[in-house]
């Protein structure tokens, strides 16, 4: 059984999911890196802000 | 979202053979689809991370949707799984995906499985352009 924290998941599902998209939706290997590392730390990025978002509106 | 890959301005075939055999590949197993069009290392990459969040979503307790007619997320989440092609019927074959639930991230890994399914039909459509010559 495997049992990440909340954290450990998004950053499996960001990681994941960016290198897919990363080279689907780009050409050149350097195009791909650059949207990989773009859509991984948007994923990453929104989480985080989300995440405090929330502990604001709980306070 | 605008996809900045480069399409030439006519669709051209650049093999010979069955012009669906990458998109049926690539569904059938994550990656193979590129692989059968030269591309290795994407290949590679793709199967990886493909495969990692398939299994690593059934190892955290995630659901495997089954064919029904109920509630209509049930019927999208089955079409979801099945992009993960024989992933799924692996995971039919062997009964997993259906435990009692005992951690709390268990949701996640069913959300994993699905997106691994959904990210597979992207690839395998990737692979197609790549085959039928639409991107370079």
């Amino acid at each position: 059984m495997f049992a990440p924290s909340h954290f450990s998941a998004v950053l499996l599902f960001a990681t994941f999911a960016s290198v897919v998209f990363g080279i689907t939706q780009r050409s050149t290997p350097k195009a791909m890196i650059h949207y990989g590392l773009y859509c991984w730390s948007m994923f990453v990025g929104v989480v985080v802000v989300a995440s405090w978002v929330m502990w604001l509106i709980r306070r | 979202m605008a996809s900045k890959v480069q399409v030439p301005a006519k669709t051209q075939t650049t093999s010979q053979g069955f012009l669906y055999s990458a998109l049926i590949l690539g569904w059938l197993v994550p990656g193979a689809g590129h692989v059968l069009t030269g591309r290795w290392v994407r290949g590679l990459l793709l199967f990886i991370s493909i495969a990692s969040m398939f299994w690593l979503g059934l190892a955290m307790q995630g659901k495997l949707y089954v064919p029904n007619t109920g509630d209509v997320l049930d019927m999208l989440g089955f079409a979801g799984d099945l992009g993960n092609g024989l992933f799924y019927a692996l995971g039919r074959i062997f009964d997993l995906g259906h435990g009692a639930v005992q951690i709390a991230t268990a949701d996640y890994g069913t959300k994993f499985v699905v997106v691994a399914g959904l990210l597979n039909f992207i690839s395998a459509v990737d692979a197609h352009n790549l085959r039928i010559g639409r991107k370079v």
